[in-house]
């Protein structure tokens, strides 16, 4: 693990938890989408908040993808649970949401969930190992294919 | 009726989301480290990948069903409510489904992190 790639997951963590925040923000403004009036979609996505809400989503997607290219799905959706305090944080001083005693043990058990995965190996699948090894001239075939 | 909503909605969430995970992981695995072939190949290699690689593709869409179910939950129940049971439930079905479909070696670590999961999202619902 290198600091580039602890840096990738703090991206999916932070992003993640920020994005549903202001979703969550904007949607409680633009109230509730029924079946019945699917154009209240178009309408929550001209909400400022939800506009940056999708935009930290993006930010989250391409920072969950760098991490799933090198590591376990197993790995990165633990790892990064931590996001689960951070929105917590958010929905008690930001959003001025009820976070009950109980919700907060709950919050404490899933990130000590964080620590087991943490001090794991990052990629045990065996789909990788055989590509990392046997694809690497492949995979400079591909690339030079691509430039031509 | 709000209950029924919120959790009709979140298990739309985990089974979208579930789906679209296996098959994002799966895409990038046949990608590769996207900083080695960074360095080696450039970003526009790297991105041209990505966007032809069909598993990608299939995920995205699980995963714009999986957002819109999203969108729609969070304007019924509170963010630390749906937000947290979704993606905490969905760690638990990739749990299985990576081990199923991935191969990856989920081992007592790593069970014990998705029983600690499983466990906080039982009291954040409580």
């Amino acid at each position: 693990m290198t600091f580039r790639k602890y840096l990738v997951l703090a991206g999916v963590t932070v992003f993640a938890a920020a994005g549903d925040s202001m979703l969550s923000h904007g949607m409680k403004q633009t109230g509730n989408i029924s079946l019945h009036h699917l154009q209240g979609v178009i309408l929550a996505v001209a909400n400022p908040w939800v506009a940056i809400g999708i935009l930290l989503l993006l930010a989250f997607f391409a920072a969950y993808m760098n991490a799933l290219s090198w590591a376990d799905l197993t790995y990165v959706l633990p790892a990064t649970s931590l996001g689960y305090v951070l929105l917590a944080l958010v929905a008690k001083f930001a959003l001025h949401e009820q976070v009950s005693p109980l919700r907060w043990l709950g919050i404490a058990l899933i990130s000590g969930g964080v620590g087991f995965v943490a001090g794991g190996p990052a990629l045990t699948s065996h789909a990788h190992h055989d590509t990392e090894c046997a694809s690497e001239p492949a995979s400079a075939v591909v690339s030079a294919g691509a430039e031509r | 009726m709000n209950h029924v909503y919120t959790w009709g909605g979140i298990l739309i969430i985990v089974v979208a989301s579930v789906v679209g995970d296996i098959l994002l992981a799966r895409a990038m695995k046949q990608v590769g480290d996207v900083h080695a072939l960074w360095r080696r190949t450039g970003l526009w290699t790297v991105v041209g990948r990505i966007l032809s690689n069909s598993n990608f593709f299939l995920g995205v869409t699980a995963m714009a069903v999986a957002f819109f179910s999203l969108l729609f939950a969070l304007s019924w129940g509170d963010v630390s409510l749906v937000a947290p049971a979704a993606a905490s439930l969905t760690f638990i079905g990739n749990a299985f489904a990576a081990k199923i479909f991935l191969h990856e070696k989920v081992d007592r670590r790593r069970w014990m992190a998705a029983v600690l999961v499983a466990a906080g999202v039982a009291l954040l619902a409580g």
